[in-house]
């Protein structure tokens, strides 16, 4: 039996001790002695949600086929452990070999979304690492950071040592091998850092110094050095037929979020819609290999024993095979007892004839994503989805048997109009007329159409990077409009309405798009309590009010401006791939309300064809 | 047909609680091929329940789950592959069939015995002689042991005399330990750290909390006046 950190008393006085323990199956277990790297990856938030993430399965799996490194897993302890490790001065630890954290080489976090930054604070806090990189000294981990919100780094800059931008399979050999060369030299941390941001895709704060002008702006960001480059290249997979995939996830005894498998059929997306991060960063789409997905499909179900299979991408209905590919899974799995899960389906015949033979469809409910109530809306965010595409595909389905819709909308979009908001109402209720067109005799009681708004949250590397935001009262104003508006409807007994808390999007919308100058507020914040500010249970919006107006952050000016077309942005240091010049052509047709085509119809000149694969290269060799 | 398997819970795996312990034991009977049955509907679930939930915290080698298969293996052969499919800390130990018109494990439980030591800086300074002299008179001498049980709702007198079949002190690695045989299942469950309370409270003490590892041995069935069955004893051994 293997030593855990933890006391019988601790794990038995606390919630899910489960959590801590490791010992899952398909955990890799070595020596720590006999490599070279220990490394620790975080997921910053609770073990349930982190072990549910596919991104760090892969690199375990990926940096562990590697005899010199040792890859373990950390996730942030939940508030009850949380107050008692502090308490007891007890360090975090890896759960596999349950070692103190602040003993590894490496600690690296994945950064999934903005309200976990507090989170990353707390973990290194609990092991005992300096909050701040430049106050760590030799024998600390390099704190590494990567993932969407690392494609604008800079308000968690001066937490982390170096980050990594982009896919994460490309440059760690690299940046292991120069670890390994810099220990052998006995070279110090920053003579490490200084080789380490000349490798593709390393990022390193401090080697860059950042000025700011009069009007409160970015006025230059640039390289303290000669050797450092002005521009960090994003990392991305080219072949994807070759890159590692894990194919003994690990299997967590608790239920994690997802308790599946997890089948990763393509990367990017061709959409192009205006307001979505992961549509542009992850360009080009590219697809995998069907015969090695089957075969995938059939190692992870065997290896781990689950009873469930995902597929995984942004737009799964526009991977080329996927009709082979479903019925493969249903052919040879559906029988016994797998079931098949399929998220992010354009309905239409396929996909409601596959859904019929894999779920019930009096229980499932249909999910649409027009995200914007007025066609004019959806021109301006290049939604390709219309009215009619959205009641066709619901009166198929109402047909075949289903009677609960879900749709999901933005709020606050740049240029909407109180038509736009009350648009969203109508829609639901055109729905719902579809429904009731069917003879009483043939349908099956009430619909029930609920309609969910999150405010929108304009994001890096996105054409609509230059919007701005509203206020907190403005954006529960919209809310208020389209509530009003389901009232007015003649089916609202069949209409649901949720909506988002406001506070929470302001915040996201100053870490989206802030500058290193918002460090102070996190850190503050987190001092006076802040942790888990994703779980709303957790989230104190006058604890964030009160550490941005002690740090002297006005949040308006990173909300509420809209941004000039010459700004130069905290994030303009990456090239993600996408240009500024294709963002802004981009931003001036949103305002045009004029659509793009999608990257099958016709290349737009985004800038990621210099990749040299992908979709752009489709039906071209 | 129906089989019972009995498995050991040991060292880390005794924070895993009974519903992840009943999901875990889900995938391992697919990592397994077990051939196992499924109710029927849209969501079907692995025919399976377990005798009797272990608490978290304490370890056992003698749980029992009964499942249901189309076809099976040899015991031999089907423990081994249940073992290929383990992490460490869970053990198959057996797997039997039994007469398919036998009840659930669950519903004809009766009794469960354990041995409880103590945990680090938690050690009596009484002797193991000493331990013996005061069970016989706190368990053997009376014709009752009344004590007050709390539930959610209310407090209710009950005989501890009727529902402690055997208490001892023992010898685990040069310290005592405690050897209690106690009433288990759905109407009578008695907890092995509820008898220790009520005897340290009779030793005028007050129990601490995490004072004992509790270990469970086997699970059974029957009763104390026709004598009780370890349920692993009811099924046969595939050949």
């Amino acid at each position: 039996m293997s030593r855990l950190a933890l006391s019988d008393e601790i794990l038995l006085t606390i919630d899910q001790p489960a959590r801590y323990i490791g010992g899952e199956l398909n955990m890799v277990k070595k020596d720590p002695a006999s490599v070279d790297i220990r490394f620790a990856m975080c997921f910053p938030d609770v073990y349930e949600i982190g072990m549910s993430h596919l991104g760090i399965q892969i690199l375990y799996d990926m940096f562990n086929r590697r005899s010199d490194v040792y890859c373990e897993r950390v996730y942030s302890p939940w508030p009850d452990l949380s107050r008692i490790m502090k308490v007891k001065q007890i360090p975090l630890f890896a759960l596999e070999s349950q070692d103190p954290i602040k003993d590894f080489d490496f600690l690296g976090f994945t950064i999934q979304y903005e309200m976990c930054y507090t989170n990353i604070l707390q973990i290194l806090d609990l092991s005992q690492i300096p909050l701040h990189a430049s106050e760590r000294g030799d024998d600390m981990p390099i704190v590494i950071g990567g993932g969407p919100c690392t494609y604008n780094p800079e308000p968690i800059a001066e937490f982390f040592d170096l980050f990594y931008i982009g896919e994460g399979e490309i440059s760690y050999d690299a940046l292991f091998a120069l670890y390994k060369q810099c220990r052998q030299e006995g070279l110090s941390r920053a003579d490490f850092l200084r080789r380490a941001a000349q490798i593709p895709g390393i990022y390193v704060p401090s080697m860059y110094e950042v000025t700011y002008g009069e009007d409160g702006c970015l006025s230059s960001f640039t390289p303290r050095y000669d050797d450092i480059p002005a521009k960090v290249e994003k990392q991305l997979v080219m072949d994807m037929s070759q890159a590692p995939y894990p194919q003994k996830p690990l299997v967590p005894f608790l239920k994690a979020t997802q308790d599946r498998v997890v089948l990763e059929i393509q990367r990017g997306c061709i959409r192009g819609c205006r307001f979505c991060q992961a549509g542009m960063i992850y360009r080009p789409t590219r697809e995998k290999d069907i015969e090695q997905l089957k075969t995938y499909a059939y190692e992870m179900l065997k290896s781990t024993g689950h009873e469930e299979i995902s597929l995984s991408s942004l737009s799964s209905s526009d991977y080329s095979q996927l009709e082979e590919l479903v019925n493969f899974l249903i052919d040879n799995f559906h029988d016994k007892g797998v079931n098949i899960s399929l998220p992010s389906l354009r309905i239409d015949a396929f996909s409601l004839d596959v859904m019929g033979k894999v779920q019930d469809i009096k229980k499932s409910s249909l999910t649409f994503a027009p995200e914007a109530g007025s066609q004019r809306m959806r021109d301006v965010i290049n939604k390709g989805l219309t009215k009619d595409i959205i009641l066709e595909g619901a009166g198929q389905a109402f047909e075949g048997g289903w009677q609960k819709v879900k749709l999901y909308f933005m709020l606050g979009l740049p240029t909407e109009t109180t038509e736009d908001m009350q648009a969203i109402a109508e829609l639901a209720n055109d729905i719902a007329v579809r429904y009731y067109e069917i003879p009483k005799e043939q349908r099956n009681g009430k619909c029930q159409i609920t309609i969910s708004t999150s405010f929108f949250v304009p994001k890096p590397f996105t054409p609509l990077q230059w919007a701005p935001m509203c206020t907190v009262d403005e954006y529960l104003g919209k809310a208020k409009i389209v509530n009003e508006a389901v009232k007015n409807q003649l089916n609202r007994k069949s209409i649901r309405y949720n909506w988002h808390e406001a506070d929470v999007t302001v915040l996201e919308g100053v870490f989206a798009r802030g500058d290193r100058r918002i460090a102070a507020a996190i850190e503050r914040a987190y001092e006076k309590g802040a942790l888990f500010d994703a779980w709303s249970e957790y989230f104190d919006n006058d604890r964030w009010l009160e550490a941005f107006d002690e740090t002297g952050i006005d949040i308006g000016f990173y909300t509420l401006r809209q941004r000039d077309l010459s700004e130069l942005f905290p994030w303009d240091f990456i090239d993600a791939g996408v240009t500024k010049e294709f963002l802004q052509r981009e931003w001036k047709k949103a305002c045009e309300q004029t659509v793009t085509p999608n990257c099958r119809m016709r290349c737009s000149g985004c800038g990621a064809r210099k990749y040299g694969g992908g979709v752009c290269f489709e039906d071209q060799n | 047909m129906k089989i019972r398997i009995k498995f050991a819970k040991s060292g880390n795996m005794k924070f895993i609680g009974h519903l992840d312990t009943m999901r875990y034991f889900q995938k391992a009977m697919r990592r397994a091929d077990i051939d196992i049955a499924y109710s029927t509907g849209f969501s079907p679930h692995q025919i399976m329940s377990f005798a009797a939930p272990l608490g978290v915290g304490i370890t056992s080698d003698g749980e029992y789950l009964d499942i249901e298969v189309h076809s099976s293996r040899s015991t031999a052969e089907s423990v081994n592959a249940l073992n290929q499919a383990m992490v460490e800390g869970f053990r198959v130990l057996d797997y039997r069939q039994l007469p398919d018109q036998s009840k659930t494990a669950m519903s004809i439980v009766s009794c469960a015995d354990y041995t409880l030591t103590y945990r680090e800086g938690y050690e009596t300074d009484l002797s193991i002689g000493q331990l013996a002299e005061v069970i016989h008179s706190f368990y053997e001498v009376p014709e009752k042991i009344e004590v007050v049980k709390q539930t959610k709702k209310s407090e209710k007198i009950i005989d501890l005399k009727q529902l402690v079949y055997d208490f001892k002190v023992v010898e685990a690695e040069g310290k005592p330990a405690f050897y209690l045989k106690v009433s288990t299942g759905s109407t009578d469950n008695t907890k092995p750290e509820l008898v220790m309370e009520h005897f340290y409270n009779y030793l005028g003490l007050e129990l601490a909390d995490f004072t004992f590892q509790t270990h469970r041995h086997d699970v059974y069935t029957g009763s104390k006046e026709n004598g009780f069955l370890s349920l692993n004893d009811m099924g046969e051994v595939l050949v």
